[in-house]
């Protein structure tokens, strides 16, 4: 059993430890090494609080660590890179049930601490005997602490089952929403608020409940009404909110570590919504709000016809041209081709033609998400670039090869006022002197808004599975 | 047919309208060439060299003009030729007939068909024939060559161990094919070349010859018909002169090539200018022949003004680098009777519908065709002007910065202000200890924004999957929870030490996958 001060100590170490890793993802190599301080920052810390004052039932801890271990071990092992998205949305769903959970007990402590008023602090253990020595101030914030920590630890949760089921293809992806709307996410949120000041004057337990389960309410009617194109936005902000829990739990407990984690957690996430909204020229709370992608658009109507071409013609392109850009979007993710695009590239560069990739920041689900899935495949990161720096290298470029992306390639969004996403950074594809597409079928994409692109002149439409199409073109260009 | 190349007669005159390359290509096309004894000598092909060719080399003009069915020249005949043309001949060479009404009247007269290489329309199919933009072209390059001549320092700037030269600077007024060739050959040489026209479209030609393009600040669209300027009102020549009084001091060489079509040259360099300028400077005037842009200018001689400035006033560039000019020119008469004999059968079809050939033909078996009318295919492509955007001056910049500073700091202060407020109204309820931990978790946050923007964006995702590890920490509130004498409370902090296990090992797992993915190429 460590002395209290040995378990303060071991927080700031892992603090600094925490703190380090984020910094160190700056780049690819030291992002290797940064993860190895996560890690250890992670270990000291649950050793140190395990081994410190007042912490009993190791019978059940371990073996609950132990299992909990194997489990993530295996999930995290077999998982495919292109459900990503799907897993972090999951692991996010734990953290807020975790910390719905340990707001509870915290909450059932602190009444049997009031209620043992007068028996032995020894028999307390540790989370107890902290709040048996708190005066009658210190106890109200411990029940705001309480408050604060179920309602977001309870939105995060359904909000990420919900942006779970979606992702993972199990809810629909189209943004839907009860009769009423917004106005019954504000009515639940009016009644927790009424359910809190209750509380606060010392309605019992049972408010919590209530409370949590509103939350629950509030967290999965939020996120079924944003549209799949925005899952990006979601995902981030869901990361966001568990670190906000984690932090509202670390108040309560009066544990610094996990004020620090959680806050660092919670700035992370909402820097990367912020990044995503900016990629996306919308405001966070229009995202929030929803409805994307289920308006009637007004945009211009489209004159004009796809031209469909064949993958040999395709390939014949590809033979005559200098230099290639490929433009994953989630379609890519979908059909499973980045092994086929990455031996595609392989064969081209072994050609003497120079191949980029173009991501957009919101290309697939997750910030970052087509990075992952080049890495994966074996693309060199040093010939995919971001939007700026390779916008202004279209003029330039002799093929430009839009795999399964459309929002992110929509002229409109430039030319067209009354676009939906008018004023949206767009990868400026159809400046090059041939694009192909490569698409399922005709129709708009995932947000429903119809794509000029496809009907331009120098656009050829590559019908079909994204990894069949590209597997035939692997076998043509020789 | 024959086609005959005639000895030039004008004085000076170096060029000629056919030379042995052309005429074996003539040839191809199923003609037979003749040419003067002589007509080659000054622009470097002898009689043998044409004799090689094929070409028969007749003794006199005119036992050539007697035989030949097409007559080929450079310059315009003069009276005397004309009237040797006979009904059925055809004549092809430069001719102004908008400003030769007499002899326009003489050939017509004469009963012949006159074809006039200065006529050809600028549209891209002609440019192979087009006569005048391979003349101005030569004409643009000789007329750095000779300022370069009569100029007595380097073009280039250079450090020597004799000392340290400047670059000379150079302006090109009138960026037309001549003013063009101009830019880039002295741009070549090494000096600071800068351009003036009065299209403001051109701009982007200008600088892509490798020269400053002067803008003048004035709305008035100044192009004409045909690529051509047009003639300019008297607010934009009043700015135009401001910006020369400006530039004339600062130039060593000046290079006007301004000409308005069928209208004397503009006088864009009065005398108030060349007093302006360095003794030892140069001004050469291309359009010298129509009358000059500098007010001092005496065609076809070089002058010296009193204070020291060179004026070359020659009209005969083209003549004087005879061999280069004859061998274009000869290709462009080439390409016009590629396009007169469409069956390569040596018969001529002279073709009245086709633009090209429409627009050259002055007379026609002795009725008169001119002017012709105006060409089915526009010219080139009318741009809507440009809206060039204004750099900020330095002031502008300036205070724009300022502006911004300020607006920054106001936010800020604001910022600072409302959550000083709100910090004091929080310490006048909270606990002590609630603040501390306060303050630890505002540093945090800011720790946190600071640490993530230096994030690479191509790392997101693997940045996601750690903080979701790390938010796994929750599991410390269930570990001091675990220990309570509560059986709810321990099933409930046993359920969450294991989902946030879970949490905290996927999350480290996958991101390790994710991060030993990433390789360089």
């Amino acid at each position: 059993m460590l002395a209290e001060g040995f378990v303060t100590s071991a927080a700031i170490a892992a603090s600094v430890l925490f703190v380090l890793s984020l910094g160190g993802l700056s780049n690819q190599e030291k992002a290797k090494r940064a993860v190895w301080y996560g890690i250890v920052g992670m270990a000291i810390a649950v050793v140190f609080t395990a081994s410190g004052p007042g912490i009993g039932a190791y019978w059940l801890m371990l073996p609950m660590i132990a299992i909990g271990s194997v489990i993530g071990w295996v999930v995290a092992k077999r998982v495919h890179m292109t459900e990503m998205p799907q897993l972090v949305a999951a692991l996010h769903s734990f953290v807020g049930l975790a910390a719905v959970f340990v707001a509870w007990n915290a909450d059932l402590e602190r009444i049997r601490v009031l209620a043992a008023e007068g028996a032995e602090a020894a028999d307390f253990s540790a989370f107890a005997a902290l709040v048996a020595t708190k005066d009658q101030a210190e106890l109200t914030f411990l029940q705001l602490e309480i408050i604060f920590a179920i309602f977001i630890g309870a939105v995060t949760f359904t909000g990420s089952v919900v942006a779970f089921g979606k992702l993972a293809g199990k809810l629909d992806g189209k943004a839907w929403q009860l009769p009423g709307g917004h106005m019954l996410n504000a009515a639940s949120a009016a009644l927790c608020l009424v359910l809190a000041i209750a509380y606060l004057s010392g309605a019992g337990f049972w408010t919590l409940l209530v409370l949590a389960a509103l939350a629950f309410f509030i967290g999965w009617h939020l996120i079924t009404g944003i549209g799949g194109a925005d899952m990006p936005v979601v995902v981030s902000m869901l990361n966001s909110y568990s670190g906000w829990a984690a932090a509202a739990i670390g108040f309560t407990l009066s544990n610094d570590l996990l004020i620090v984690t959680g806050a660092l957690v919670g700035s992370s996430g909402a820097i990367l919504s912020y990044i995503m909204c900016k990629a996306m020229n919308r405001k966070f709370i229009n995202v929030i709000l929803g409805g994307f992608g289920n308006e009637k658009s007004q945009a211009a109507d489209i004159e004009g016809e796809q031209t469909a071409i064949e993958a040999d013609g395709v390939a014949a392109m590809l033979d005559e041209a200098d230099s290639v850009v490929i433009v994953p979007g989630y379609g890519m993710a979908v059909a499973q081709a980045q092994q086929a695009v990455s031996e595609l590239t392989r064969k081209l560069r072994a050609k003497g033609k120079a191949v980029r990739f173009a991501i957009h920041p919101v290309a697939g689900r997750l910030p970052g998400h087509m990075n992952v899935l080049l890495a994966e495949a074996k693309v060199p990161y040093d010939i995919v670039l971001e939007m700026d720096e390779i916008n202004d290298d279209f003029p330039d470029t002799d093929v430009a090869i839009v795999i399964g992306s459309n929002d992110i390639v929509n002229p409109a969004a430039q030319d067209d006022p009354g676009s939906p996403i008018a004023g949206m950074p767009v990868l400026e594809v159809w400046k090059a002197k041939n694009v192909v597409v490569l698409k399922r079928g005709q129709g708009a994409g995932y947000s429903g808004i119809e794509n000029p692109l496809f009907f331009k002149e120098n656009t050829h439409m590559l019908y079909g599975d994204a990894k069949g199409s590209i597997d035939k073109l692997v076998a043509l260009v020789e | 047919m024959k086609i005959g190349a005639p000895t030039e007669i004008m004085p000076g005159e170096a060029r000629v309208a056919m030379t042995p390359d052309s005429a074996r290509q003539i040839i191809k096309l199923g003609h037979e060439c003749l040419v003067q004894s002589g007509a080659g000598a000054k622009a470097g092909f002898d009689d043998d060299a044409y004799r090689e060719a094929g070409v028969e080399v007749v003794k006199d003009a005119d036992a050539l003009w007697k035989g030949a069915d097409i007559v080929v020249k450079v310059r315009e005949p003069s009276e005397d030729e004309a009237k040797k043309l006979r009904s059925g001949q055809t004549l092809i060479s430069l001719f102004w007939p908008a400003q030769n009404e007499d002899l326009v009247k003489l050939c017509e007269a004469q009963g012949a068909t006159v074809i006039a290489m200065d006529m050809v329309p600028r549209i891209s199919r002609a440019q192979k024939m087009d006569a005048l933009s391979s003349m101005a072209n030569i004409a643009g390059y000789r007329a750095v060559i000779e300022a370069g001549a009569n100029f007595g320092r380097f073009f280039t700037g250079q450090v020597t161990a004799a000392g340290k030269v400047p670059p000379a600077k150079v302006m090109v007024i009138g960026a037309g094919v001549a003013g063009l060739a101009a830019i880039g050959t002295a741009t070549s040489l090494g000096a600071i070349v800068r351009a003036f026209d009065v299209r403001p479209e051109v701009a982007e030609q200008i600088e892509s010859m490798g020269a400053e393009f002067l803008m003048l600040d004035f709305s008035d669209d100044m192009s004409g018909e045909g690529g051509y300027a047009k003639p300019a009102s008297k607010e934009f020549i009043e700015k135009e002169m401001e910006l020369f009084r400006q530039q004339a001091p600062e130039v060593d060489i000046v290079i006007t090539t301004a000409l308005i079509p069928g209208r004397p040259a503009p006088k864009l360099w009065p005398e108030e200018m060349v007093k302006l300028m360095k003794p030892g400077s140069v001004i050469v005037d291309l359009a010298a022949e129509k009358g000059g842009n500098c007010d001092l200018t005496v065609p076809d001689e070089k002058i010296v003004t009193d204070n020291g400035v060179t004026i070359v006033g020659y009209t005969d560039f083209p003549s004087r680098m005879a061999t280069q000019s004859s061998t274009l020119y000869s290709t462009n008469i080439r390409h016009m009777l590629t396009d007169l004999t469409p069956n390569k059968d040596g018969e001529i079809v002279h073709n009245m519908d086709d633009d090209v050939i429409r627009g050259v033909t002055v007379t026609r078996d002795g009725h008169l065709t001119f002017p012709p009318p105006p060409p089915k295919q526009q010219a080139i492509a009318q741009q809507p002007p440009k809206e060039k955007p204004r750099e900020p001056t330095q002031a502008e910049r300036y205070a724009a910065e300022l502006e911004a500073f300020r607006k920054d700091t106001r936010a800020q202060v604001t910022l600072l202000a409302a959550g000083g407020a709100l910090m004091l109204l929080l310490g006048a309820i909270a606990p002590a200890s609630f603040l501390q931990h306060f303050i630890v978790f505002v540093l945090a946050c800011f720790v946190g924004f600071q640490v993530i923007w230096g994030v690479s964006h191509s790392l997101h995702t693997p940045l996601m999957a750690v903080t979701n590890a790390i938010s796994g920490i929750i599991i410390l509130g269930a570990i001091l929870q675990i220990g309570s004498g509560n059986w709810v409370v321990v099933t409930l902090a046993a359920i969450s030490v294991l989902i946030a296990t879970i949490n905290i090992v996927g999350g480290f797992v996958v991101t390790r996958r994710m991060l030993a993915m990433f390789q360089k190429s």
